[in-house]
């Protein structure tokens, strides 16, 4: 069910990229680009989610677990470190570059767009070189703990 | 093409209040991939991601494609690289700082929305006033 649960999920999710335009870039970088034909659409689309999923977490958070987990897994980190802020705004200059964030690029290379082919090769490099880089960190963390 | 993003953006925020009513989980795509690549058997991560391709190109199917933007390979390379570093050394994306983060109301994904709309603000702007990106 769990699997089931999340290829729904995943389906409504990419169904609702393409139908908010967020999956071409332009869209994107027309909210971006603070220009002459600036466009607000981005908002309404993360403004009408976020209140979506607003109240659908105050709904499912009055039950005592998920439907099909023994616990409802929330980020428990609470304080704004450099990992956050660096990694951010690492994130917000690629998204300016381009206009694409994952949900979107990862819908488009699936239609075989090529723009988005490019890109979610390069992002998965990204995201394995932060794994390298992580474990590597940490692990010195932990020998210089002893 | 506003009433569509609004309904866009509702269908996301469904996709999300389901995976947490289910799955007690977040649909923070970049967290979502990130444990995918490190656990290739994490079947209902895998799952959400073809669903994202299902869904996708079901819709796609039925609208006229949008004018394309042309990207030279070497920007999108650039960004690729910086996206994929960023939203794991920063814990999230656009999905889940920016809409289940701020639907939580938690305080870390309120400030990273901001970074990052600031930044990607910043950045496509002078890009674009330079001319070295189309528009």
């Amino acid at each position: 069910m769990k699997v089931l649960s999340a290829l729904l999920a995943g389906i409504v999710f990419g169904a609702g990229l393409v139908i908010s335009g967020m999956t071409e870039p332009g869209n994107v970088i027309g909210f971006l680009n603070l220009a002459p034909g600036w466009s607000p659409a981005l908002i309404l689309v993360m403004g009408s989610a976020l209140a979506t999923a607003a109240l659908g977490y105050r709904l499912a958070g009055r039950r005592l677990k998920p439907l099909f987990d023994e616990v409802f897994h929330v980020p428990t980190a609470t304080v704004v470190d450099s990992r956050l802020v660096g990694g951010t705004v690492l994130f917000g200059v690629g998204w300016g570059i381009a206009g694409y964030c994952p949900g979107p690029a990862i819908v488009s290379a699936f239609a075989l767009d090529f723009r988005a082919l490019v890109f979610i090769a390069a992002y998965l490099v990204g995201t394995i070189v932060f794994e390298v880089w992580d474990r590597r960190v940490k692990l010195k963390a932990a020998l210089a703990d002893g | 093409m506003y009433t569509l993003a609004v309904c866009g953006g509702v269908l996301i925020g469904l996709a999300a209040a389901w995976m947490y009513l289910s799955l007690g989980r977040i649909a923070g795509i970049s967290g979502i991939v990130g444990q995918a690549v490190r656990d290739p058997s994490a079947l209902w991560q895998i799952a959400f991601v073809i669903g994202l391709g299902i869904g996708g190109l079901l819709v796609m199917a039925q609208v006229e494609p949008a004018a394309m933007l042309p990207i030279d390979n070497g920007w999108l390379m650039a960004a690729g690289l910086l996206v994929g570093f960023g939203t794991r050394l920063g814990s999230g994306c656009t999905s889940g700082h920016g809409v289940c983060g701020i639907a939580r109301l938690s305080k870390r994904s309120i400030i990273a929305t901001c970074v990052f709309v600031g930044t990607g603000m910043v950045t496509a702007t002078v890009l674009q006033a330079l001319g070295v990106m189309p528009s």
